[in-house]
């Protein structure tokens, strides 16, 4: 890398950064959250299907489809950056 | 045509399948042999990867230990699901950027140093051997139970098939019977999965069942088998037993370990560019939660056909009036039925069951978790074919999970301890001779392993993930995240982790198991959730190891900026 891609690149790293701190956050959010720490107090309300308990459809099955699009969304989104700042890239 | 029948056509039609692709794609060079010339679409490297990842446990076993343990079992499912955000977002990328052959490689060049690399290729052919006997166990019981072939020449004729592809075709003809593999294995847990939806909840979809009001009835699903759960006193299916501490420490262990396992990142190291590691993460995570999410689906409807069996209309029924199915596996010794009060009658409840005078009621009946996926087809009463289809799936699982992981073990032998460090001037011929003989040998050893399993395997095998998450995950992370960190706090981060995290299990499961109960643990955490802790005390000891030793040298550091980026063309 030469001296003067140096700023772009540290750009797009503050970037990736935050988007990975605000899926993360997401992620822990559902899991951890939802789907086992607050999983009890949602026990009462059944949704989204008419028999699931809140925090275990969270838990067995929300969470897993969150995770499937964070992981499509961050692609979506670093493969945009790349092409925003290295787009002499090889294709 | 009989179960024996369908069994022996399928089983033999899938493994036709394998062996034509082995032969189409052999392996020429290393590069083929380790990370099949990384020329793999990100597509087929999801199926690859989804199907590298599912083992026998997770098709066999996950829904029958979700089925006995309710929500509990939610720790696995999210566990080994939310690992690979993990992996897409903090990994894998940046892994395929630097793009050189294994997991130590990386650990050995980021770190500067063969101590940590030899430590990480320890630790890599540990953790792919514990889990490796596993699956060759899986391969040697399906076909016992299926074909009453003996165990023993099950795991051969599974050793035969995995060397073939192995040995010949390195990661190029693992690649393509994995994704074989994937179809088959999913097609097999779908299909009984979707009829059973339909017998019970009148729908196609699973995930929609499962939440379901089936007609004519008032109660949910979920909530009949609560009641059910209540009345035979078992603890309730939809809540949790409560430690909620220990459950966090569990998922986070098994999440990063998960994404610490060097048979699925080596897998992102075969697509052709950054962001195809990034696509082909998404595209595995789909893929595994297909299976994943109807597993839980399974687990109820299993649940509840198998209390309806033995508990109709309010009462323990018969021994004698049980169905065909419950008789064949309690021949294999799966299912027992001790008849303890002598009345005939086939009580199954919990440790909180009372009768009506309030006095304890015990339970006559075990029954193995491992057979209700298998035995679920027939509970239903599906025919034949689809029993045969599911023990083809099982094989297809265990089998592609065997793959990666012998492959893991004969590049960390080839690649890293000798090219890399005991044989520097192997040529590449010779390289790629010893990587075949390695594999062979690995075949051998995994055999070997599945004919006589040590007890303590299955034990093993669930902390891996635990020593993966307190060693590999941290230390990749750091590597990528902190520039700074350097040699000696890697390496004292991971030695602290691993060992506090190995004796922690090894004090409470084999030298005084008596005390592996929720008062002993520290902090209220369990073995199984013990890497999280571990990963904690990697981070602190290599942060403050680090605070006062050398930064690294300065091409390190550059290093690191550079697997930051994306590639480049050369213009």
């Amino acid at each position: 890398m030469t001296t003067p891609d140096r700023p772009p690149a540290r750009d797009y790293w503050r970037k990736n950064l935050i988007l990975i701190a605000i899926l993360l956050s997401i992620w822990a959010f559902v899991s951890f959250g939802l789907g086992i720490y607050w999983a009890e107090d949602l026990h009462g309300i059944k949704a989204p299907l008419p028999g699931t308990p809140l925090g275990f459809w969270f838990a067995q099955q929300g969470s897993i489809f969150t995770f499937v699009i964070l992981i499509w969304v961050y692609a979506w989104r670093m493969n945009r950056l790349d092409d925003e700042y290295f787009s002499d890239e090889g294709e | 045509m009989g179960v024996t029948a369908w069994t022996t056509l399928l089983i033999g039609a899938s493994f036709l399948l394998y062996i034509g692709i082995a032969i189409r794609s052999r392996a020429s060079s290393t590069g083929e042999f380790y990370i099949a010339g990384q020329h793999v679409p990100p597509l087929a490297n999801g199926m690859a990867t989804a199907a590298d990842w599912m083992s026998a446990a997770s098709f066999i076993s996950m829904a029958g230990i979700i089925s006995f343990s309710g929500y509990d079992g939610s720790v696995y499912l999210m566990g080994w699901t939310g690992g690979y955000v993990l992996l897409a977002l903090l990994l894998a990328p940046y892994l395929r950027k630097f793009g050189k052959y294994t997991v130590p490689d990386f650990i050995g060049e980021r770190y500067y140093s063969q101590v940590a690399r030899v430590v990480a290729v320890i630790c890599a052919i540990f953790i792919s051997f514990t889990y490796v006997a596993g699956q060759m166990r899986g391969v040697g019981v399906v076909f016992s139970r299926f074909l009453e072939v003996d165990v023993t020449w099950g795991v051969i004729i599974g050793m035969g098939i995995v060397f073939i592809y192995a040995v010949l075709g390195g990661m190029k003809g693992i690649t393509y019977t994995q994704v074989a593999q994937y179809c088959v294995l999913i097609f097999a847990f779908m299909v009984p999965a979707i009829f059973i939806s339909l017998l019970v909840a009148d729908t196609m979809i699973p995930h929609i069942g499962f939440g379901s009001i089936p007609a004519g009835s008032e109660l949910s699903l979920l909530a009949r088998l609560d009641g059910l759960h209540e009345q035979l006193g078992f603890s309730t299916y939809t809540l949790g037993s409560g430690n909620t501490i220990n459950l966090l420490a569990i998922t986070f262990a098994l999440m990063a370990g998960t994404a610490g396992l060097p048979h699925v990142i080596i897998r992102f190291y075969t697509v052709p560019r950054v962001r195809d590691a990034r696509k082909s993460a998404g595209w595995a995570l789909l893929f595994i939660a297909i299976l994943y999410t109807t597993a839980p689906a399974v687990a109820v409807f299993a649940r509840t056909n198998l209390i309806d069996t033995v508990y109709k209309d309010d009462s323990f029924q018969p021994h004698e009036q049980m169905p065909g199915w419950f008789q064949t596996w309690e021949g294999t010794g799966l299912i027992r039925f001790e008849d303890k009060n002598g009345d005939g009658l086939v009580q199954y409840v919990g440790a909180a069951a009372v009768d009506d005078q309030g006095q304890s009621i015990a339970n006559e009946l075990t029954i193995d978790r491992d057979i209700m996926v298998l035995a679920n087809p027939e509970i239903a009463g599906l025919p034949n074919w689809v029993i045969a289809l599911v023990a083809a799936g099982g094989l297809a699982a265990a089998l592609s999970t065997a793959a990666g992981l012998l492959l893991v073990v004969s590049t960390s032998v080839s690649h890293d301890l000798l090219r890399k460090w005991l044989k520097p001037d192997l040529s590449e011929k010779q390289e790629l001779l010893a990587a075949r003989i390695a594999a062979g040998a690995a075949v051998c050893v995994a055999g070997y392993l599945g004919i006589n399993p040590p007890g303590f395997v299955a034990e093993v095998v669930a902390f891996a993930f635990g020593l993966a998450a307190a060693s590999f995950f941290p230390a990749i992370l750091m590597g990528i995240f902190m520039k700074r960190m350097n040699r000696e706090g890697a390496i004292a981060g991971m030695v602290v982790g691993l060992v506090f995290t190995a004796s922690y299990i090894i004090f409470f499961r084999f030298i005084d198991p008596e005390l592996d109960k929720p008062e002993n643990w520290w902090w209220g955490i369990s073995p199984k959730g013990i890497g999280t802790v571990g990963m904690l005390f990697n981070f602190m000891v290599a942060g403050i190891v680090r605070s006062f030793t050398s930064d690294p040298p300065d091409e390190v550091m550059q290093m690191v900026e550079e697997i930051r980026v994306p590639e480049r063309s050369s213009a």
